[in-house]
């Protein structure tokens, strides 16, 4: 594939997933209060549109409409970023998430993945520390919470995003440790070959048990600790002490309206879809499933992407689901439960892991 | 490979920008955030020296966990912008010319040995991956491995006991 | 083709405006930056290197691993996490005591 069609491939797909995260991202909000509504006993929005389906689109008119505060003594430089790094940041880990095999559309063929390529001999490449580069990009989204509270020059805000960004880099650790028992079944830190090393079953003593080969069943201790420094580091039930409502009036976006408060808003969200996308690649065989044979040939070329969406649906439905039935923790529980608790159980898998591995050959 | 030139000049442009921009802003915020911005651009020059798991590192580390701690504590401790001392001014009159003496010396030195010390390319050979680093990491520089990792230790004790309150 | 010298250039130049930095500035946590911002030219000399031992190591000589470099930078990383956390927590310690972050007001034990 020359150079031409690349680009021109790459940029098709950079704006057909844009398009489809902020229209998923302003659903999952819809979804959410739904949910919520539903556990709590209670309709949620019902009124804009068949089952309230529009209120996504009145919410974001409410936002363009609403005036746009700038509070006198904020460090305005500073203000105008943070909710801007925060929302690239989260938009950026989208480009190495693979959604799906190749697709081949009017003779060419192009990877389902942004930055994915197909050499000339037909094999799919992506970048190799894939992984590494969300964890990065994750690393420098803790900016955007820690600028937001200090600019806002109100002391709701500075307590809030001081308390944020310390949770966030504290569970970064635990969510990076979580994952390197991931790295030792597969081998490689890039997204795709941690896919393509799920494929078939687990094979125990020579029977074929018709298990999938999904390391959800050798690190299910690794993905507990995975999905608990997830929420962490997404500011979400159970952990969201820095943003809730009955604590610091709203924390560390207290003195942000319209826009720059949906952009926050929406940079939480895409960090969920995220953080859902890398569960179901990294635990649960990303895009392999059962095999459909009675669907056209188009349709079998999109079923994997169908089996992907299913799975980050289901881990969405995860969060919101938790949101709903837990209680929050308390800030010094929070920090003494991923120091104490979740930082040596992480350990504990990798060394664990390590043994096993190299036990087996 | 006119592209590899081009994409070096322009990292480095930001790279400079960002180191001047740290001298001159009066604010240790301003000059914090413009060090991530330095830190952020040499991670892009590593990519570009095909190191990728050097500039990955560089990123969540450097400017992901090292500069979020200056910045943390620039927050903490509210200091405002800085002012101007009379130690600075003569530092600054003899300083600044000798730098610039010092750096375009050595810059005149290399550009003159031109020739003699060759280039380096992009490399399609695997050079940089992160399994060769592990490698080499953990198997001929396993005793600075450890001994590093005491030193952490070390580090976190001090900063426990320097952090806490006397009461 | 990149020649090397101009990575040792920008490495020399960032290294030159670290130690300016480290002269000129008043604040004490300026001053730490400029440090870091000498670390990190230095590692940029480290992985130039490392690249060029890659394609231009004379055969037959075993005395360079040519990814010694960027095992290096790992290190230089590390010592410099660590150094900016003892720092840090002294600065914080100063600071409670004479409530400023200038350095030339921290002179309590000169003549």
């Amino acid at each position: 594939m020359d150079t031409k069609t690349f680009i021109i491939a790459a940029v098709i797909k950079i704006a057909l997933v844009v398009f489809i995260m902020l229209t998923g991202v302003a659903y999952t909000t819809w979804l959410e209060r739904k949910v919520i509504g539903r556990i709590q006993n209670r309709w949620g929005p019902t009124r804009v549109g068949p089952f309230g389906l529009l209120q996504p689109l009145a919410d974001g008119i409410k936002f363009i409409l609403k005036e746009d505060l700038l509070p006198d003594y904020v460090h305005k430089g500073l203000f105008i970023l943070a909710p801007m790094l925060a929302l690239v940041m989260s938009l950026i880990s989208i480009a190495v998430i693979p959604f799906g095999e190749t697709i081949t559309i009017a003779g060419h063929t192009t990877a389902l993945q942004i930055s994915g390529m197909i050499s000339s001999k037909g094999a799919i490449s992506d970048i190799n520390i894939g992984l590494l580069i969300i964890l990065g990009v994750t690393s420098i989204g803790v900016y955007g919470v820690a600028l937001a509270g200090w600019s806002s020059n109100s002391k709701y805000s500075l307590l809030g995003s001081l308390r944020a960004s310390a949770q966030m880099i504290s569970y970064e650790l635990s969510l990076g440790l979580s994952l390197v028992g991931i790295l030792l079944l597969s081998g490689s830190l890039s997204l795709r070959e941690i896919v393509f090393s799920q494929s078939g079953h687990w094979i125990v003593g020579g029977h074929d048990t018709h298990i999938p080969h999904w390391f959800i069943f050798p690190q299910i201790v690794g993905f507990f600790i995975y999905l608990l420094a997830a929420y962490a580091e997404t500011n979400r039930i159970p952990f969201d002490m820095p943003e809730a409502e009955t604590e610091l009036v709203a924390g560390y976006h207290t003195e942000y309206s319209s826009m720059k408060f949906a952009m926050f808003f929406m940079a939480e969200y895409v960090n969920m879809f995220t953080v859902a996308c890398l569960a179901s690649l990294l635990f649960f065989g990303g895009w392999h499933g059962p095999h459909l044979a009675f669907l056209p040939p188009l349709g079998q070329a999109l079923l994997p992407v169908l089996w992907f969406a299913l799975k980050v649906f289901f881990f969405i439905f995860l969060y919101i689901w938790i949101r709903g039935t837990l209680p929050r923790f308390r800030y010094d529980q929070l920090m003494a439960f991923g120091w104490k608790f979740l930082l040596p159980l992480a350990i504990a898998n990798i060394i664990i892991t390590s043994f096993i591995v190299a036990w087996r050959g | 490979m006119i592209i590899h030139q081009v994409l070096f000049i322009v990292f480095g442009f930001i790279c400079v920008a960002g180191a001047v921009n740290l001298l001159v802003q009066r604010h240790p915020i301003n000059s914090a955030l413009s060090l991530v911005v330095v830190m952020a651009s040499l991670a892009l020059i590593y990519l570009l020296l095909g190191a990728e798991f050097v500039a990955a590192i560089q990123v969540i580390v450097y400017a992901g966990a090292i500069m979020v701690l200056f910045v943390f504590v620039i927050m903490l401790l509210n200091a405002g912008a800085e002012e101007r001392t009379r130690g600075s001014s003569v530092a600054l009159f003899v300083g600044v010319p000798g730098m610039i003496v010092l750096a375009g010396t050595v810059g005149w030195l290399l550009v003159h040995s031109g020739g003699q010390l060759g280039g380096v390319t992009i490399s399609s050979s695997s050079f940089g991956e992160t399994h060769q680093i592990a490698r080499l990491l953990f198997k001929d520089f396993l005793l600075p491995f450890e001994i590093t990792s005491v030193l952490i230790l070390i580090a976190i004790m001090g900063a426990v006991v320097l952090g806490k309150r006397e009461n | 083709m990149v020649p090397l010298s101009w990575y040792l250039i920008l490495s020399a130049v960032l290294f030159s405006l670290g130690v300016l930095g480290f002269l000129l500035k008043r604040n004490i946590i300026t001053i730490f930056m400029s440090i870091e911002l000498m670390l990190n030219a230095v590692n940029l000399s480290f992985v130039a290197f490392a690249n060029f031992w890659n394609t231009h190591l004379p055969p037959g000589q075993t005395s360079i691993i040519p990814l010694s470099g960027q095992v290096f930078v790992f290190f230089v990383m590390v010592v410099a996490a660590a150094e900016a956390a003892v720092g840090l927590a002294i600065i914080i310690a100063v600071f409670r005591t004479r409530e400023t972050l200038n350095v030339d007001r921290v002179n309590l034990l000169k003549l």
